[in-house]
């Protein structure tokens, strides 16, 4: 039982790593003549990664306008050398006076394409044969991302849904109580005729009595009291532990900038933005500089991307309302989790490509990061730090290494 | 050293056994701080009543229930436009150069966010090993609100650049125009450029002169090598190709010239290794001296002489090497030590091997020393006459000339540069009287201090952090000085300012570069010039010098006229008490004294700290019957301060001595009204600045002042077994020699302490950090104490809590005194006399079984897995019960919060100051323990990055700050289970010669291992039985 759950949580897992292994996966699948007929051009799911890393910020992969042209049919409206000298220095061809290049120049605002040198020919054509591939299948493509979205999934916590669930039923309960009470009312008057009881009490006072004589009963009245004080006393101690607790924090920030819209259905990279999450401590709140890559060219009339041009004009920086505050006594660092780790951002952010604006999911406390610490394998693969751990962790256990087995539970991990 | 009749002290009480230094002991902690009135806020008192805090507490626990109910919103606020290789969050190194008042370093600034946070050494530099105490705090100089905001006119601080600069450059051509002479007055100028700013200043205004003095001379020693080798300046020592080295009067560890350069070559004379065909030789060093100065406490033998001695320590030296190797002698009374014959002897033995080097500012005394070591064959091998050392190029004569011309009226415009002369010379007073009389004065200094609030305009030159430059400290070796944040004041670097006034282009960076361009990029770099320039920039340093033979020079000095000059002014006997200025290692010339952490540190010798005082021997103590802490007048001729008496054993007896540096008057909140200035009553002797200026008398003026002290603080209450050493002649034949190897008694006969265990050990699988401490090549110097503080946020306390024994220091250099047998009272008063030194840095040992784990009621102090003991500040309630437990007194407790209290005004509580704190450490609050991490976000940090990399760390990638700071290379930290490593190396050899636990007799088997220190000295010195 445990192992089948453990092995749907790795598919779950498996299949929201990125969309885009599971777009091509589709892709894939559903036109497999397609794949191998571009096989012999070029390796579409090298190109896939290529295309991913550095040309989707400015081009899509449809026919439709980003930064650059959309690149549809590129391999049919340019010859194969053009590109790749084109892709290698843009600039010394518009320098040289191709008149393609200068057309294309001159279209897009004078703006100038990066020059990718590195890229050899034979990545230049596994890109090609990604984008083909890409609009061969593009209904596979937009069936694609919901599903992947969904596998994501994770709830932290009870949802709203639930808890409004929870509330029309008590409400219903209640109506319900209070029909009853009426009905009952109404019986008993109907059987006395006169409104009174059996014995000649009304029914109200005859239940108010009974409620009298219970109230006055020192064993239930003592249990009512211990069953209040508990139940205060627990409200205070989760309420006690959830002081500074954050979760669901999801403040009005300066510019109405939606993951959503960027990370969920243009799929940038997170990478792309968030510059120091590989690097370092902090995973960067983008400077306008990185806005300005797309933005010098895409909606530029629009009230919110005119708010980043008023900053840079005014030479004031956006001051962003911070979401995640991991209190000052704790060190963190992205790049141990991501570079090192290799967790996915969603991990501890939520559904980040989901969210309109940005909340924060996980609860941040010390048990949240033990608990992980406890539960999660250490990333050892390919990594030479941790050979003569995992060696001499499989000769003592037959368990994974777990973070915690190498001092991930220690104070001075996080603290000093 | 329980085998021995040895005794080792911590201080005078500690050997007398004092009633308070007993008291003192047994407490743990100083309870009923004499002066607690101070600090009676309902907060932070420590004499808070009862009611007080309850009113504290109910208001605390309102307070934070109404906190509680809404998180403030905290701003996350990025850059706009990031530069280019910034990332927040991860630091940044540049490569730049500290050269200002007399000292050198090539340094590598640590920048977070654009805002330098730490000074480290540069390895690349072929000079500077090592970084110390001081160039450590001039990072805390940047951030000193005290400092000019802009440029001032008179009084008036609103004027602008632009302003100031029409009016000084219109003024400048009238003085010039009318033949009136210019004086542009500063300390040594080790920058090239800066030179050649200057000679385009005097071309522009033709009637300038550019005079260059040192608060701490050396114009004698330039004067003397003029007359005897035709070449006014400073040759390059080294020390590490001595085999016996003799000092008189030269602290050459400490204050004399290049100390971090010449304690690195002097630390590699005295390391030793008991690998098999390991080094077991080592220099032997004497020492002549009039106070105990830190050169002297390294020593193998030393011997107090009287200033008015010292010239014929010289004399007599030389006539003992001169007969003995059949040159002429020379007329001059003979001064009857007798380590004057030993190290004659040992210097003839290892000639051309030999090195003497003297401090004393006389050119009589020096060019004895010159002949000296010219008949030792020392030219050439241990002193390289082709290279010249630039650090010292003051003249005191020209220096004097110019007073003269001041208060003659005769000057048109003065400027001063990296000089505040009206503090730091003997004659200030007759310039601060004359200045105001010049028509045009400007200071480029960055407050108005003594000097500067005397002139017409202050111009504040920024702080070499944010500064372009260059410096030739040696001839042939080159450094670079580059900003590492933008301007914090509206401040121009002074050699922007003297081109702007030359009607250069004031951009000073391309002046700089083009400088290089023409005249060292041609000096055989090679290759295009800017990759040559980036090249230069990036290592900091451009060493075509490096690898040139070292050269000799025929010595053409009249030796006979000096020998005359020296009998003339020195005495083999005399019984009045004399004086003797000093040099501070932390403090130096004052410059840089309202620097809370240079006031902190503690001087080597006497661990006082934040103040100056007169230092008497035992013997002139008591004729005098004063005691530590009674305040004397001690009269120069008139001139007089009032002093603290600190009674110092190895101080020649019938001197007083002052340090200079104190007293400054207008420096800053830190530094005003610390101690006493001394520099007037410095005195000229023909001409030459003397620190030794005569005959004194000392008086009672019936006052006490404490001197804050830390010697006796967290004493190890007689343990022994802390210090072990040996002599080398013992060490030769065992390597254990020196060591103590505690037996237990049991039932099965005795077993070593190791061996016996209630505790079941730790399991290191990954890493065991460590370190080793060679007790032999520490010298004392106290750089790793600064490079804690500014690594790890170490809070300031100040004079009172010192007093109050509440230093928070994470480090501190344990200096013991010890001597043979005081069992008798004649012996006590021997053993103070000139006592041995031993100095021991002590942090947190790590102990593996860790006495203060066990006690930790809330578990706020734990072990890792790597072999250290954590601290977890927020778990800490502040029982110290580890303190309490801890043997080794390591563990600090936060009496106040430091950080945000207004008594405790040490750039800490500011905004510009709280820009220095490492924000990869926490900055503990009130009531919380303390201690050494063995830099752990440092460890964290290389792990990280070795693992982001995919890899090992390396050794030596990892490094604390302690150890990376040691100009001598004293501490190794490394990882142990890495057989590889440095340290792992060291102790492979060692663990069966020199290496030892502290308090090895119980058991808790620190990760800190010493090395027994080895003395030079006769065997017979010593019970060498271990």
């Amino acid at each position: 039982m445990n192992i089948q759950i453990k092995k749907t949580a790795l598919i779950a897992k498996k299949l929201s790593v990125r969309m885009k292994k599971f777009i091509v996966g589709l892709a894939l699948l559903c036109s497999p003549f397609l794949a191998f007929a571009q096989d012999a051009e070029g390796d579409a799911a090298k190109g896939e990664t290529l295309f991913k890393n550095n040309c989707s910020s400015c081009h899509n992969v449809t026919a439709e306008k980003s930064v650059g042209p959309g690149l549809k049919g590129i391999s049919e409206r340019r010859d194969f050398p053009w590109l790749v000298s084109w892709i290698h220095n843009s600039q010394a061809m518009i320098a040289s006076g191709d008149p393609a290049a200068v057309k294309l120049y001159n279209e897009y605002n004078q703006a100038q394409m990066t020059s990718f040198p590195n890229l050899s020919e034979d990545d230049i054509k596994g890109i090609l044969a990604y984008i083909d591939q890409a609009n061969a299948a593009p209904v596979a493509a937009d069936g694609g991302s919901p599903a992947a979205g969904a596998a994501v999934a994770q709830s932290s916590g009870p949802s709203d849904l639930f808890v409004l669930v929870l509330i029309a039923l008590l409400v219903v309960m209640l109506l319900v109580l209070g029909v009853l009470l009426v009905i009952v009312t109404l019986l008993s008057k109907a059987v006395s005729g006169d409104a009174t009881g059996a014995d000649g009490v009304p029914f109200m006072d005859r239940l108010k009595t009974t409620f009298s004589k219970a109230a006055n009963n020192p064993a239930i009245r003592s249990a009512t009291i211990w069953v209040f004080v508990l139940l205060v006393t627990k409200a205070l101690i989760d309420g006690a532990y959830n002081v500074g607790v954050q979760q669901g924090y999801a403040p009005k920030q300066p510019i109405a900038f939606s993951h959503k819209l960027h990370a969920g259905e243009y799929q940038i990279d997170c990478n792309y933005c968030h510059t120091g999450v590989n690097r370092g401590k902090s995973a960067h709140i983008p400077s306008a500089n990185i806005c300005m890559n797309c933005h010098g060219a895409i909606k530029k009339e629009s009230p919110e991307i005119q708010k980043i041009y008023a900053a840079i004009e005014t030479n004031q920086p956006i001051e962003w309302v911070r979401v995640h505050n991991l209190p000052d006594l704790a060190y963190f660092n992205h790049s141990q989790h991501v570079n090192v780790g290799g967790l996915e951002c969603q991990q501890c952010h939520g559904e980040i490509e989901k969210m309109e604006v940005v909340e924060q999911r996980s609860s941040l406390t010390m048990g949240w990061c033990i608990d992980c610490h406890r539960k999660t394998e250490v990333n050892t693969k390919g990594n030479a730090y941790y050979d003569k751990l995992v060696q001499l962790h499989n000769s003592e256990s037959k368990e994974a290494l777990k973070v915690a087995d190498i001092g991930g539970l220690e104070c001075s991990k996080c603290h000093y | 050293m329980k085998d021995t009749n040895k005794r080792y002290w911590k201080g005078l009480e500690e050997l007398r056994n004092d009633e308070n230094f007993v008291k003192n002991a047994n407490s743990e902690f100083a309870q009923n701080a004499p002066d607690s009135s101070n600090y009676d806020s309902l907060v932070d008192g420590m004499g808070t009543h009862r009611r007080d805090f309850l009113k504290v507490l109910g208001f605390g626990m309102a307070a934070v229930s109404l906190a509680a109910c809404e998180t403030p919103v905290k701003k996350a606020i990025p850059y706009l436009n990031k530069p280019e290789g910034e990332y927040p969050t991860i630091a940044n190194w540049y490569a730049s150069t500290y050269a200002e008042g007399g000292d050198y370093a090539s340094v590598l600034v640590k920048t977070r966010e654009g805002r330098p946070i730490k000074i480290e050494p540069n390895t690349l530099s072929g000079i500077s090993k090592g970084v110390s105490g001081r160039v450590h705090a001039s990072l805390l100089s940047l951030y000193d609100v005290e400092k000019l905001k802009g440029p001032r006119k008179g009084e008036d601080t609103k004027v602008s650049w632009e302003q100031v600069d029409k009016e000084i450059m219109s003024q400048l051509a009238q003085v010039a125009t009318s033949g009136t002479p210019i004086r542009l007055v500063s300390s040594s100028v080790v920058s090239p450029s800066t030179k050649a700013v200057i000679s385009d200043f005097i071309a522009k205004y033709p009637t300038t002169q550019h005079i260059q003095y040192d608060a701490n001379s050396a114009s004698a020693l330039l004067d003397a090598n003029s007359t005897s080798f035709g070449k006014a300046a400073i040759p390059a020592y080294d020390f590490s190709k001595a085999k016996t080295i003799v000092g008189i009067d030269a602290d050459f560890l400490g204050s004399w010239l290049a100390p971090e350069m010449f304690s690195m070559q002097y630390a590699e004379t005295r390391r030793l290794s008991s690998a098999k065909d390991g080094k077991r030789d080592m220099s032997r060093h004497y020492q002549f001296e009039t106070i105990l100065s830190l050169t002297g406490s390294n020593a193998d033998y030393r011997s107090a002489v009287k200033p008015s001695q010292i010239g014929l320590v010289a004399t007599t030296l030389y006539n003992k090497v001169a007969s003995k190797m059949g040159a002429q002698t020379i007329s001059a009374p003979a001064l009857t030590i007798p380590e004057l014959d030993k190290a004659a002897a040992d210097l003839i033995a290892s000639k051309g091997e030999s090195l003497v080097v003297c401090g004393v500012n006389d050119p009589a005394v020096q060019t004895i020393v010159n002949s000296l070591n010219s008949l030792l064959g020392s030219y050439g091998s241990t002193i390289n006459l082709g290279a010249s050392m630039n650090i010292r190029q003051g003249s005191d004569k020209a220096m004097n000339g110019f007073i003269d011309e001041l208060k003659g009226n005769k000057l048109g415009a003065v400027l001063f540069l990296d000089a505040n002369p009206v503090y730091n010379h003997p004659r200030g007073a007759e310039i601060a009287e004359a200045l105001p009389k010049v028509s045009l004065s400007i200071s480029f200094s960055d407050r108005a201090d003594e000097t500067g609030s005397l002139v017409k305009y202050i111009c504040p030159s920024s702080h070499y952090l944010e500064s372009w430059g260059d410096a030739e400290p040696i001839s042939g070796f080159y450094s670079l000085t580059q900003p590492t944040i933008s301007l914090i004041y509206n401040t121009r670097q002074a050699q922007a300012s003297l081109l702007t006034w030359a009607g250069k282009n004031a951009d000073y960076h391309e002046y700089v570069k083009a400088f290089w361009r023409s005249n060292i990029y041609t000096q055989g770099a090679g290759g295009n010039f800017e990759n040559f320039w980036i090249k230069a920039l990036h290592d900091g340093v451009f060493e075509p010098g490096k690898g040139t033979t070292t050269s000799g020079g025929s010595f053409t000095g009249d030796v006979a006229g000096a020998a005359a000059s020296i009998a003339k002014t020195y005495k083999a006997t005399s019984s009045a008490i004399e004086l003797a200025l000093y040099e501070k290692v932390g403090m130096g010339t004052g410059h840089l004294a309202n620097n809370p952490w240079l006031q902190e540190m503690p001087e080597p010798v006497t661990k006082a700290c934040w103040d100056n005082y007169a230092s008497l021997s035992k013997q002139t103590a008591a004729e005098l019957g004063v005691e530590q802490g009674d305040v004397v007048k001690v009269d120069l001729k008139g001139k007089s301060v009032d002093l603290p008496v600190i009674v110092q054993p190895g101080q020649a007896i019938g001197t007083v001595a002052v340090a200079i540096g104190y007293g400054r008057e207008k420096a800053g909140k830190s530094a005003d009204g610390v101690g006493k200035n001394v520099f007037p009553m410095a005195s000229f002797a023909n001409g030459y600045l003397s620190f030794l200026p005569g005959e004194v008398s000392v008086s009672k003026t019936g006052d006490f002042k404490e001197i804050a002290q830390t010697q006796t603080h967290d004493t190890v209450m007689g343990r022994e077994s802390v210090l072990q050493e040996t002599v080398l002649a013992a060490y030769k034949k065992d390597t254990m020699a020196g060591r103590f190897v505690p037996k237990i008694e049991t039932s099965e006969g005795p077993k070593e302490a190791t061996d016996i265990s209630l505790w079941n050990g730790h399991k290191y699988p990954n890493h065991s950090w460590g370190m080793v401490i060679d007790l032999n090549t520490c010298t004392g110097c106290s750089a790793c104490v600064v490079a804690c503080q500014s690594e790890n946020n170490v809070a300031v306390v100040g004079r009172q809590e010192v007093i109050n024994r509440r230093e928070m220091h994470w480090i501190r250099i344990d200096r013991y005194y010890s001597s043979e047998s005081v069992d008798s009272t004649a012996g006590l008063e021997k053993a103070s006399e000139n006592p041995e030194v031993t100095f021991q840095p002590l942090m947190c040992q790590h102990c593996n079984n860790a006495p203060c784990e066990t006690v930790c009621p809330v578990l706020a102090t734990t072990h890792s897995s790597e072999g250290l003991n954590q601290m977890t500040y927020n778990r800490c309630v502040g029982t110290r019960y580890c303190a309490n437990n801890c043997p080794y007194k390591v563990r600090r407790f936060n009496w106040f919060k430091y950080f945000d209290n207004e008594n405790f005004d040490y750039h800490f509580n500011n905004d510009l100051g709280k820009m220095v704190i490492n924000p990869e450490v926490t900055v503990r609050s009130r009531g919380v323990i303390e201690k050494c991490s063995m830099c752990v976000q440092r460890i964290q940090e290389g792990k990280l990055t070795a693992r982001k990399e995919r890899r090992r760390p390396q050794d030596g990638e990892i490094v604390t700050a302690c150890a990376q700071t040691c100009p001598t290379n004293a501490i190794t930290f490394g990882d142990m289970n890495d057989p590889e490593s440095a340290i792992s190396k060291i102790l492979e050899v060692e663990r069966e010669g020199r290496a030892f636990h502290m308090l090895e007799e119980i058991n808790v088997r620190p990760q800190v291992s010493y090395l027994t220190k080895v003395r030079n000295k006769e065997a017979a010195a010593q019970n060498t039985e271990a």
